[in-house]
């Protein structure tokens, strides 16, 4: 099980009185899963996010990481669990540090103490993973933000992650720039790796196994797309909204054509619609 | 008519080793009364072109008259411009500076030369436009406030201008489904109170064929098609061309098709389309 979060709660600390980010929250996430986090803003996403690889530690309750627990005070072992649990965050520029992409994704294993000879095998596995191998040796800074948000992800898995924490990474980029990540994301869930993204799209969360809602520092709402998105009620109360194609299919239904209440995409719903006649 | 630019191109740096080209000759005339929806991938001139509006970068080549103000002339009348024009730029709540909501909503009508008493009267009603209680709000610090009402605060500073015509550039970006929403129908609430021309910025398709009247295609500082939505995102070459995404609408337009079903239109928003596959299956 590589992150348990057990009865966690975070209070960031206020001069007048702590605000509670997070409510003894409990859920574990399976290897090898891709989970899948909405709820609004400031629901507690991305102090849970923090929580996951000890960049934040629980004020009471523990999140372990492969059974040790990220509140450590060795250094080592906090080191460890930030290689497993890596994190892009939202936006491109602020994630950069080099000023030549290779620079940039061997600054990790080189922290770490990777041979050289190994870094150079890494930034070779890591840059053909985003599709990045191409721009090696070239500037960050003209890139576009989706080949950005590519590179921020490439230099993760230079670390060799277990789990890869996307926080709203798609947030900032065009229609193309997104496509991009999500395919990677998939693409490197499809390896083995263990996705957690963090997103308000909610067509993202429907090609998740699993979506978690929070609201207000609680998980108000766990399961399949199939099983949050159905559940309407929820999904008003917690002010989401159902993906576009889904919400056509609930109208359609309404209107008298035969549509079964599930979850679809648009080749699907394009098939439903062609059977209801 | 309320803005008409011709032939404008702009090059960053020019003269330079790292000189760009952001604009090649763009053309546009905007109508008082327009919903114009501006769309390309990052790099297609979108930003620059729009902070062309109220001059926030000078005029290299070209021509651009807002109303009756011309920048082509030497000294144009800017105040009168940045009046006229209001710009929501990108994440505009990382612009809000001052101790009070009240104090950063005035700044603008502030520096237009307006009497204590009209600044008070346009802060007042410009935080009531954009949905928030203005006894309540005034005197707080915008820093505490959250996501969605940060935002809104700035919206405010720009709409206590009284601007005619109303930019944002992606003004729903990182807003969770419900701020989008409400931010949407605000914009729609301002365009039909206060300005009447509103032009936005959008990396979101749906939005755009939801609302706009008007939709410009940007790509490689280029404006390659400009019209209605119904047209240009049922145009496949056009989409390719300019590396946009049809609005999920479209997409399963286009789906049914691919199945052999032709609808009898080209629907844009889901009631058209929920009406258009009714009338299908009634055949």
């Amino acid at each position: 099980m590589p992150i348990k979060f057990d009865h966690v709660t975070y209070e960031y600390p206020m001069e007048e009185k702590p605000v509670v980010a997070v409510k003894d929250v409990s859920f574990e996430i399976a290897d090898g899963s891709f989970v899948c986090v909405c709820g609004e803003n400031g629901s507690g996403k991305s102090t849970l996010a923090k929580l996951m690889n000890g960049l934040l530690q629980p004020t009471s309750g523990t999140v372990t990481v492969d059974d040790k627990s990220t509140a450590t005070e060795v250094e080592k072992e906090l080191f460890a669990i930030r290689q497993k649990v890596g994190m892009v965050f939202q936006n491109p520029d602020n994630q950069m540090i080099a000023s030549i992409i290779e620079d940039e994704i061997a600054f990790g294993p080189e922290n770490l103490g990777v041979p050289r000879e190994e870094i150079g095998e890494r930034i070779t596995y890591a840059l053909d993973a985003v599709g990045m191998s191409e721009h090696r040796h070239h500037t960050p800074y003209k890139l576009s933000g989706g080949q950005k948000q590519r590179v921020a992800i490439a230099a993760v898995l230079a670390m060799r992650p277990e789990v890869l924490v996307l926080d709203e990474s798609t947030a900032m980029l065009d229609p193309k720039g997104r496509a991009e990540v999500l395919k990677v994301a998939h693409e490197l869930h499809a390896q083995g790796i263990t996705i957690v993204l963090i997103t308000h799209f909610m067509e993202e969360a429907t090609q998740a196994d699993r979506v978690i809602v929070m609201s207000s520092g609680e998980v108000v709402m766990d399961g399949t797309p199939e099983e949050v998105f159905r559940d309407r009620e929820g999904i008003e109360r917690y002010d989401l909204e159902l993906p576009i194609v889904d919400d056509v299919a609930a109208a359609l239904s309404q209107q008298g054509v035969p549509i079964e209440d599930k979850i679809y995409s648009v080749s699907t719903l394009a098939e439903a619609i062609c059977r209801s006649k | 008519m309320s803005i008409e630019i011709k032939d404008l191109s702009y090059v960053y740096s020019p003269g330079t080793p790292y000189a760009s080209t952001a604009l090649k000759s763009v053309s546009i005339t905007i109508n008082e009364g327009d919903f114009l929806g501006i769309i390309g991938k990052t790099g297609s001139g979108k930003s620059t072109f729009i902070q062309h509006l109220n001059a926030l970068i000078k005029l290299q080549s070209g021509s651009i008259k807002v109303y009756d103000i011309d920048l082509t002339q030497k000294k144009p009348d800017l105040k009168k411009l940045r009046g006229t024009v209001g710009m929501v730029m990108q994440y505009p709540e990382y612009q809000l500076f001052d101790e009070t909501v009240e104090k950063d909503v005035s700044y603008g009508p502030k520096n237009l030369g307006l009497s204590e008493e009209e600044i008070k009267g346009r802060v007042r009603e410009a935080i009531t436009l954009v949905g928030l209680s203005y006894d309540e709000i005034k005197d707080r610090s915008p820093f505490e406030l959250s996501g969605g009402q940060k935002r809104r605060v700035a919206i405010a500073g720009v709409i206590a201008m009284r601007p005619r015509v109303l930019i944002l550039d992606e003004p729903t970006a990182g807003l969770d489904p419900r701020g989008k929403k409400e931010i949407l129908t605000l914009i729609k609430k301002l365009k039909e109170t206060s300005s009447p021309t509103v032009i936005i910025i959008s990396h979101d398709m749906d939005a755009v064929a939801e609302n706009c009247d008007k939709v410009a295609f940007f790509s490689g500082g280029e404006i390659l098609a400009e019209g209605a939505p119904r047209d240009l995102f049922y145009d496949d070459d056009l989409l390719a061309r300019t590396e946009m995404e049809a609005p999920a609408i479209v997409k399963l337009t286009k789906a049914l098709e691919n199945r052999g079903v032709t609808l009898d239109s080209h629907p844009i928003n889901k009631q058209e389309f929920v009406q258009a596959v009714k009338r299908w299956r009634d055949e």
